[in-house]
């Protein structure tokens, strides 16, 4: 699954390059979290077990071999932002030092296997482990589908990247300049391999490193069973977690405290006319040339106009009389009804969490 | 592949892990031409060249690359035979496997046909495989006179002048040295569990050795980190990185840099 260079185009390659880089910018983002002088060597130290491990052969059913690319294990372990990184370097090193890979496509692989696969491998895992203990036998067979879901969603983007390369990208004389099979041929002859061999490569050792792990050393588990806090989720990360919030709700609070300004803006926001509006000559300026009769309201749009009434219609509760205290109000009872929804999910979401633990 | 040899395969692509990287560091050391230039230059320049073998759309420019990427690696003490057997081989078996179906699937003016008619060989099908498989041959062997003429401790250094995080920098070179440690390391283990292995195992055996294997490098691998990190903190690691750089560009580099950077934009243009 290691493309080459000459397979794709440069703006498709750019296209990707501008993927990963945001993924890798985000990944990046999240572990700067945790303490940035332990995120390096273990990172650095797991990519280098990602490297070594796609070069161990594996025997498969049906007598043949496979490499697998350590990328579910990668999402097991350190989670999804730490695997998107170390299996980056991991393919950067392969591309950079061994030419295994181009470098004009780097960007196209790490965002195939390093952020699709980590990202399907994440989900999948999660999904399908969640509320297993740690010993589960459970976890085994979701990293086992992980590994094959996530090896078989970055061998089918692979192929999308192929197939579409024939239909964009050819000479006056027909010629494809780049990779030349259409998706009808790139799809089939992409998956064939990694449905059968490479995603089962996979599957066999994100299996067995599991199984292996939850007796040797569970705690490498632990990260992200969704039981307890895991490496990322330090508390060093919960701390400038924590100061983030305040500034989010200083502003929040300013926010809130300048609302009346809104009640300085002159006129109607174009598309947002109410039916009684929609007859004024002002409002039908824009779409009297779409051949709107002027002075009438389309039948549709009046029947829903009265199917809900707000309570605090305009931002102006029927009982105020100051227009700026009705937009401060407004702004109150918002800000109010989403925080209380938010501390009823956060409680419902603790108060399961703490079930499980006690289980 | 033999029951029972996939043991001996991973210790053997190991070895030869391990071999490349001797070679590469050897080849780094002659003298020669791009040996000769600013690890900067070298970067840039056959990047570029890269670049602009993707850029070309003929197979005549393409052709006219690969020419020049043989003569940089003859003036650069690089052999031809080496070459032709790490690179040219490796990449027209799988290329060219890649390529071949596409003489007979694209569509256009057919020039031949085989097997009474019903599988017709088109001129734009024969373009696109030999367009293809010129290109992969000429950016591979650009990339590989890359890895070849410049030391990895200068790629790194070299990485830091193109806007690369520190971070990352920092990282690539970790996960460099520590891939090493972990291919002898596993090498070690698999050539200790050969030396105990009688006969043959049942392929499942062998899988659940594989996976014990990888989980005992995993488990090994968490320890190293814990220790480097230690060893970090000891040193008053706090996250910022500061590389030494002793890189200083000569008349002679920026020669180097204008000639590559001209060939390369005089082969996009000519390969519109």
């Amino acid at each position: 699954m290691h493309i080459p260079d000459g397979y794709l185009s440069p703006s498709t390659c750019a296209t990707l390059y501008a993927g990963a880089v945001a993924g890798w910018y985000g990944a990046f983002r999240r572990l700067k979290r945790t303490l940035l002088s332990r995120v390096v060597p273990l990172i650095s130290v797991f990519a280098a077990f990602a490297f070594v491990v796609m070069m161990f052969n594996l025997p498969l059913p049906g007598g043949t071999t496979g490499h697998a690319i350590g990328v579910t294990i990668a999402a097991i372990v350190l989670g999804p932002a730490g695997a998107i990184l170390a299996i980056s370097i991991a393919l950067a090193i392969q591309a950079l030092f061994f030419g295994d890979g181009g470098i004009t496509t780097l960007g196209a692989n790490c965002f195939n296997m390093a952020i699709v696969g980590s990202l399907v491998a994440y989900a999948s895992y999660r999904l399908i482990a969640a509320g297993a203990s740690v010993a589960s036998r459970r976890r085994i067979a979701a990293a086992a589908i992980a590994g094959y879901l996530a090896v078989n969603a970055s061998a089918v983007v692979a192929a999308i990247e192929f197939g579409i390369q024939p239909l964009l990208f050819r000479d006056a004389g027909g010629t494809p300049l780049y990779a030349p099979y259409s998706m009808r041929v790139a799809l089939p002859a992409m998956m064939i391999g990694h449905l059968t061999f490479a995603g089962l490569a996979e599957a066999v050792i994100s299996a067995g490193l599991v199984a292996y792990l939850q007796v040797a050393d569970p705690a490498l588990l632990q990260a992200t069973s969704g039981s307890r806090p895991g490496w990322e989720e330090s508390s060093e990360a919960v701390r400038v977690t924590a100061k983030g919030q305040r500034r989010l709700w200083l502003a929040v609070g300013l926010l809130m405290l300048l609302t009346p300004l809104g009640v300085l803006a002159a006129g109607k926001a174009w598309g947002e006319w109410s039916p009684a509006e929609f007859v004024v000559a002002e409002a039908q300026s824009p779409v009297t040339a779409a051949g709107v009769p002027v002075g009438t309201v389309p039948a549709g749009m009046q029947r829903l106009a009265n199917l809900w009434t707000a309570p605090f219609p305009a931002y102006a509760p029927t009982f105020m009389k100051s227009a700026a205290f009705g937009y401060f109000l407004s702004a109150m009872f918002g800000v109010g009804l989403l925080l209380s929804l938010s501390l009823l999910v956060q409680g419902y979401l603790a108060r399961r969490r703490g079930t499980r633990y006690s289980t | 592949m033999k029951r029972g040899n996939f043991i001996e395969s991973s210790v053997a692509g190991f070895v030869r892990a391990l071999g490349r990287v001797l070679m590469s560091e050897e080849i780094a050391n002659r003298r020669g031409l791009l040996q000769a230039l600013d690890p900067r230059v070298r970067l840039m320049g056959l990047f570029a060249l890269v670049l602009a073998v993707v850029l070309a759309h003929r197979l005549t420019v393409v052709l006219t690359l690969f020419l020049a990427a043989v003569m940089l690696a003859l003036c650069s003490s690089v052999s031809i035979l080496l070459l032709a057997k790490r690179v040219w081989l490796v990449v027209l078996v799988f290329t060219g496997m890649i390529a071949l179906p596409a003489i007979f699937l694209t569509p256009g003016t057919r020039v031949a046909a085989f097997a009474g008619g019903a599988l017709p060989i088109t001129a734009q099908g024969l373009s696109a495989a030999a367009l293809l498989i010129a290109r992969v041959e000429t950016a591979v062997t650009f990339t590989t006179l890359l890895v070849l003429c410049t030391s990895w401790t200068h790629v790194l250094k070299a990485l830091r002048w193109f806007c690369i995080p520190p971070e990352a920098i920092t990282m690539l070179a970790m996960t460099h040295r520590y891939a090493f440690l972990l291919i002898d390391t596993a090498s070690q283990m698999f050539e200790s569990r050969r030396s105990r292995t009688v006969g043959h195992l049942p392929r499942a055996a062998l899988r659940r050795m594989t996976a014990r294997t990888a989980g005992v490098l995993l488990s090994k691998s968490i320890a190293l980190s814990d220790e480097v990190y230690l060893a970090m903190q000891s040193r008053g690691f706090r996250g910022e990185v500061h590389i030494l750089s002793e890189f200083h560009m000569k008349a002679w580099d920026y020669v180097g840099l204008l000639a590559f950077l001209g060939a390369g934009g005089i082969a996009v243009w000519a390969g519109r």
